[in-house]
């Protein structure tokens, strides 16, 4: 999951998703320490700050806390990182209707094409 | 921590600043400029060409005398004091061109106290450039990536690059924009004026627009993308659309 900031929204925002990416696919496991800052902010070439308020608004989340004076943890709580994953896919969904939808498909043609399309991706 | 930084005056203020420039009739080139800068921020000027970023660059670094209104810096006017917490890189280069890079880094740190050689040939050596190579051998770019070393080989409060990156490969930029933001230390502020927006964007906490002198709008990149759904560098477009 590289780091991709090219949207023209909030960049803080697209950092955001980017780490909770990470932690619900496992790259930062549950209970393991989180970069520091400056490192993150370094191999994503974003400003420190901007990293700060991303791991600010995941801290927020639950999905990570702050030791003091140690760095930030991803949480052990796997209940919290699943309902985080059912989530991010149920946004991925709404917009791949919302794009389907747009193209003119209905429903029942678009559940056929998702069929259609496992069972080639699977062959 | 260093009593300097806790002093208790912001970083740098400008007050009501003009300068008119002899012979320029009644144009102000900064016309009634009010700014103040905090610590630990990375900034980004920006602005059509003529519109005052350099004046004003040069007025904050002492090279100017306003025509009227104030700089402050750590609450003191521009002088000795100010030039040795302030790292400057000018738009031209004036490096002595028959001089070797390793002459120019001991000048420099005869000059400066706060300049740190190993800071210094660490990133000569990243960037491959030769400390006996003659600046006069070395291409435009390749100066500029000099000139850029020894002004971020200083430990200072305020770096103020005046078009730091424009001469210079996509793939040095990369490495410049790194250094800049692994360099990055809460008591110090950079501001850095450019035209090449989108490469830095990401870098940027604030920026500034000026427009025929003036300060047109001082504020975070994330909110000018939350309140325009635009990147810095499109909103600049729209605003200054020629």
């Amino acid at each position: 999951m590289a780091w991709e900031l090219n949207s023209d929204r909030p960049i803080y925002a697209q950092i955001l998703e980017t780490l909770q990416v990470r932690i619900v696919c496992g790259i930062y496991k549950p209970g393991e320490w989180l970069p520091s800052v400056r490192d993150l902010a370094a191999e994503a070439s974003v400003n420190p700050n901007t990293m700060q308020r991303a791991f600010v608004e995941l801290e927020r989340s639950g999905l990570v806390m702050t030791q003091r004076n140690m760095g930030r943890v991803v949480t052990q709580d796997t209940q919290m990182i699943e309902t985080a994953k059912h989530k991010m896919a149920v946004t991925q969904m709404n917009s791949f209707f919302a794009n389907m939808r747009q193209l003119g498909y209905s429903d029942n043609e678009i559940t056929s094409l998702v069929n259609n399309h496992t069972n080639n991706t699977n062959v | 921590m260093n009593e300097q930084y806790m002093n208790a005056a912001p970083l740098l203020q400008i007050n009501d600043l003009c300068k008119r420039y002899p012979n320029m009739g009644s144009y102000m080139s900064v016309f009634h400029m009010n700014l103040t800068i905090p610590r630990g921020r990375i900034i980004g000027l920006l602005g059509p060409n003529g519109c005052g970023k350099t004046t004003l660059i040069k007025m904050i670094n002492g090279l100017l005398a306003p025509t009227s209104g104030s700089v402050y810096i750590n609450g003191m006017f521009p002088g000795a004091e100010s030039k040795r917490v302030i790292s400057y890189l000018p738009e031209r280069t004036y490096l002595d061109n028959g001089m070797k890079v390793a002459q120019m880094i001991d000048y420099f740190a005869d000059f400066y106290e706060n300049f740190s050689k190993e800071k210094a040939y660490s990133m000569l050596e990243s960037l491959g450039i030769s400390p006996e190579a003659r600046l006069k051998t070395l291409s435009k770019g390749t100066k500029e990536k000099v000139q850029l070393i020894l002004v971020m080989s200083r430990d200072a409060q305020l770096y103020i690059l005046d078009e730091p990156i424009a001469g210079v490969d996509p793939a040095a930029r990369d490495y410049i924009l790194r250094t800049i933001i692994t360099n990055y230390n809460p008591n110090s502020t950079i501001i850095l004026s450019t035209h090449l927006i989108s490469d830095i964007e990401s870098v940027l906490d604030d920026v500034i627009f000026m427009k025929n002198g003036s300060l047109m709008l001082h504020t975070s990149v994330d909110a000018i993308r939350s309140q325009h759904n635009k990147s810095v560098d499109a909103y600049f477009r729209e605003v200054y659309a020629c």
